[in-house]
């Protein structure tokens, strides 16, 4: 990106807006993934529409790459800048438009961090469900982009079934409105649906509808060890099989119930193997009862501990501690790499068993953990990205429990996205009808292929130029 | 240059300890300075993310970095929310020795650092002399004019600021009215120690006394050593290590002549430093292993009474009283649960919890005097939150926050009373 080019894009959004100091630069030359790096040109805080159209037309006309980024929390490397790219933070866009009491909808602006979110409509009664580890931190934005999940995603579904409208810039500059507050829609393609997930190589979305439910009246926490993993993991296919449905069903294995414990002191049984963090919640009487039918099934599964939370905020001590657990395992070695591969939660029990296999094969140190509920593990690899040989392991270990995950009718990721960290594997879960129309889609919307490129998917004939890669790459400032 | 250059950056920490970031980001939520810019840089995760490029020679230590380093508050509240237990404090002051050496410091820094750091802390005797002149003035007819008068508002409007930023200096300071033994009402407590601290002793004499007060009460014997100095937290903090290593070994030198339990600290600040001073002197072959013991034995008032005496009953006390947690305390020493727990056994008292009460109210060491407006941004935050309680007393644990709080409620017109802890309970003990 030559210097002309930064002053059409200094004068479209303003100086005091556009930086491309070295210090910011590298502060935005990474989000949440381990290993991956890569340097932006130069970073902007859009003001308004008009602004990001015209960046949009710019990069059209100049050739220059536009990564969207919102807090940088994603763990697939979405918003990591490619080469020649113009990162476009949306931080600034943090203002909640309308809580809307009658029709159970908030109006927010894409980077409204979604912890933020969830508290404001909880003081009006209601309830927004989806709560990624990183809800304090994220951005709903990014929520939507990613179609993120969370610990509450067996009962309540993930950041798609929230949302009812969206507005997004296209990469032609174009402003897209779709959706709105109407529960029932079926004008046309179901382009909103289309928005979610589509990990900003579409679009920049500009503003979100959502759909919120009632707050439930009540909840019990259940914290339950166990001293065999496969217990653990049978107690949670029997607790579906009963036909009870939590709203979450968390599991912990030893090393990561350790880590979780290092950080937070709130007495985790060390000990145990597994823990399940189980949680039910409802209207009256039903509550107890669920709760009571798990009790006897983690005790016919030899649970060497249950307890209940005896209060609201030790129920959230819990939770937050669970949310805590990708970054405490990062006590044991200085770099960590988390997946989210998941399979049909009939097949947890193996998948378990495969990540320790995959850890004894390669020789690499898991911690494992997940949303046991929803078939969503996260094998989180203990590294060090120092160490080149390890690392080429532990991606050969990934290697095989993609493969392993796929082979049990799962797939390579469950909720943090494609990205860059998982595309390689995307054809053998999409197939090649699924790649092509993917590419096809997006070669129709962004012609110039200049939002994200390289995510996702490669068009080819390549034309991103290099990708994000390991830490050492990164170009010295001279 | 660039001999010279990496002897400079061995004052950083080893690349083990800035790998361990794994910036996952859940450092942000709890970032002050990132909430004031919504900037990466001015997040715990970019800047260790600076420090890691400087280290490695990605940049040099330019004007931006050495903002950036100095623009942090180092209230470490990334430290409690870092699963990962990543040691930011010690990066951001290891930087700051960093950018001081390489001569990276505004002005004003560099005054304070030289003139109080070096030629007062060290020397009590002139510390004192010098409070003494400020209570003068601060009494004296020439302040009131100097206030009132436009001309000198328009000019100096921030110096006036600053004055009024300052506590009023004590009439007689605690290091003269606290003996150096005081033997207990009944001899069944602890044998305690204090610290009675540089700024705490001229400006909040009140607070030592309180203390010393209550720890009477408990049957505890007082050991006042005569020869100490200032913690060193403030050089400490603001990467002059040769000072704040100075008057660690000093302290440790006069604590050393007394036999004690506890070394009791009232003031966040310090405590938190003093329990430190066993990583400060690590490598000092003389002070090591004395300064182990000498950190092992230091306790927050706080942490002393709800851990030695939880059954202690108090007079009744009907009053709305919210606390706000100095960084120090909550962050750096993790007392938390400690004072609520007091508080909440006062029978009639009523806590109110402070929203975002471990949020830092901008005092932060010299923080409000070198980034006044920052400073007042965040406090008219924390002002805020204070005056949506509608409690009558505010309690703080350090002296700093003390002081801000009082400017605060002035400035912001919010009707609180502002205490130390220590003070609301001497008086229903």
């Amino acid at each position: 990106m030559n210097s002309s080019v930064k002053e059409r894009i200094k004068s479209i959004v303003g100086k005091t807006n556009f930086t491309d100091s070295h210090e910011d630069l590298l502060c935005y030359s990474y989000d949440g993934t381990a290993l991956l790096h890569q340097l932006p040109e130069a970073v902007i805080f859009p003001g308004n529409e008009e602004q990001l159209s015209l960046i949009m037309k710019l990069a059209n006309e100049e050739l220059f790459n536009v990564v969207p980024r919102g807090s940088g929390t994603g763990l697939s490397g979405g918003s990591i800048p490619v080469d020649n790219s113009l990162v476009v933070a949306m931080t600034k866009w943090n203002k909640i438009l309308e809580i809307d009491t009658h029709n159970l909808t908030v109006t927010v602006q894409p980077g409204v961090i979604t912890g933020k979110l969830q508290s404001e409509v909880e003081k009006t009664g209601l309830f927004y469900p989806p709560d990624p580890g990183s809800l304090n931190v994220c951005t709903i934005g990014g929520n939507v982009a990613n179609n993120a999940g969370g610990l509450r995603g067996l009962k309540y579904g993930v950041t798609k079934n929230y949302v009812l409208g969206a507005e997004m810039i296209l990469p032609n500059g174009e402003l897209l409105k779709t959706g709105g507050k109407n529960v029932k829609d079926v004008a046309g393609y179901n382009l909103r649906d289309f928005i979610v997930g589509s990990e900003g190589t579409l679009g920049i979305i500009t503003k979100i509808i959502l759909k919120l439910i009632p707050i439930p009246a009540k909840s019990i926490t259940i914290l339950a060890g166990f001293d065999r993993l496969i217990d653990s993991a049978q107690a949670v296919s029997d607790i579906i099989a009963a036909h009870i449905t939590p709203c979450m069903m968390e599991f912990l294995d030893k090393i990561t119930i350790n880590c979780v414990e290092d950080y937070t002191n709130i007495g985790l049984p060390r000990s145990s193997e597994a823990l399940l963090l189980i949680e039910v919640d409802g209207r009256g009487s039903i509550v107890e009862d669920d709760a009571e039918t798990i009790k006897n099934i983690l005790y016919k599964n030899k649970a060497s501990s249950i307890k209940s939370a005896s209060s609201v905020e030790e129920a959230v001590i819990l939770k937050t501690a669970r949310r805590s657990a990708f970054s405490a395992l990062a006590r044991k070695r200085p770099t960590t790499i988390l997946e989210d591969a998941t399979v049909p939660r009939s097949e947890l029990p193996v998948m378990i068993e495969k990540v320790t296999q995959a850890a004894s094969l390669f020789d690499v140190t898991f911690g494992n953990f997940g949303h046991a509920g929803d078939g969503n593990l996260h094998p989180t690899c203990l590294t060090d990205e120092r160490d080149i040989k390890e690392i080429d392991r532990a991606h050969k270990a990934f290697d095989f429990i993609f493969n392993e995950a796929i082979k049990l009718g799962g797939t390579i990721t469950g909720e943090h996205g494609t990205g860059l960290a998982k595309k390689q594997f995307l054809e053998k879960v999409a197939g090649l009808p699924g790649m092509e129309l993917m590419k096809k889609i997006k070669c129709s919307v962004d012609e110039n292929n200049i939002l994200n490129p390289g995510k996702i998917f490669t068009i080819s004939p390549r034309c991103e130029g290099s990708l994000p890669s390991r830490r050492e790459q990164i170009k010295k400032f001279r | 240059m660039t001999r010279n250059l990496d002897k400079l950056l061995q004052t950083l920490p080893d690349d083990d300890v800035l790998s361990q970031c794994i910036h996952c980001g859940m450092c942000l939520a709890t970032c002050p300075t990132y909430e004031l810019t919504k900037l990466e840089r001015s997040s715990p995760r970019g800047r260790i993310r600076l420090i890691h490029a400087v280290a490695k020679g990605e940049i040099q230590i330019t004007g931006t970095f050495a903002y950036e380093m100095n623009f942090c508050l180092d209230c470490e509240a990334c430290e409690t929310a870092c699963p990962a237990g990543v040691k930011y404090g010690s990066m951001v002051q290891a930087s700051r020795a960093l950018i001081a050496r390489a001569g990276h410091e505004t002005l004003l820094k560099k005054i304070i650092k030289k003139i109080i750091f070096r030629h007062l802390l060290l020397y009590p005797e002139r510390f004192r002399a010098v409070a003494r002149l400020l209570y003068y003035y601060q009494n004296s007819r020439i302040r009131r004019g100097i206030h009132s008068s436009k001309v000198m508002k328009k000019y100096f409007g921030f110096l006036i600021e600053l004055d009024k930023l300052a506590p009023p200096v004590s009439k007689v300071f605690g290091n003269e009215l606290i003996p150096e033994i005081i033997m207990p009402y009944k001899k069944s407590g602890y044998k305690t120690a204090v610290l009675t601290g540089c700024l705490m002793d001229v400006m909040f004499a009140g607070v030592n006394l309180d203390t010393v007060d209550v720890l009477k009460k408990l049957n505890c014997e007082v050991i006042k050593p005569g020869n100490q100095f200032c913690c060193g937290s403030l050089p400490g903090h603001n990467g002059d290590f040769l000072t704040a290593k100075e008057l660690a070994r000093k302290n440790i030198d006069a604590f050393e002549k007394y036999e004690y339990d506890y070394l009791v600290s009232n003031s966040s600040g310090c405590g938190a430093f003093m329990k430190e001073y066993k990583y400060l002197l690590k490598e000092d072959p003389l002070y090591a292993a004395k300064a182990e013991v000498f950190s092992n034995k230091v306790k927050d008032i706080m942490e002393f009474i709800s851990e030695k005496f939880p059954h202690v009953t108090y007079n009744n006390f009907n009053e709305t009283v919210t606390y706000h947690d100095a960084c120090h305390l909550v962050h750096s020493q993790k007392i938390f649960n400690e004072p609520r727990r007091i508080l909440n056994s006062i029978n009639e008292l009523k806590l109110i919890e402070l929203e975002e009460a471990s949020w830092c109210c901008g005092s932060a060491g010299i923080y409000n005097i070198i980034h006044y407006k920052d400073s007042m941004k965040l406090l008219e935050r924390k002002m805020n939150h204070i005056r949506g309680t509608k409690a009558k007393i505010v309690l703080a644990g350090n002296h700093g926050c003390i002081a801000q709080l009082k400017y605060g409620a002035l400035k912001f017109n919010v009707n609180v009373e502002v205490q130390h802890p220590v003070t609301l309970i001497k008086n229903i003990l």
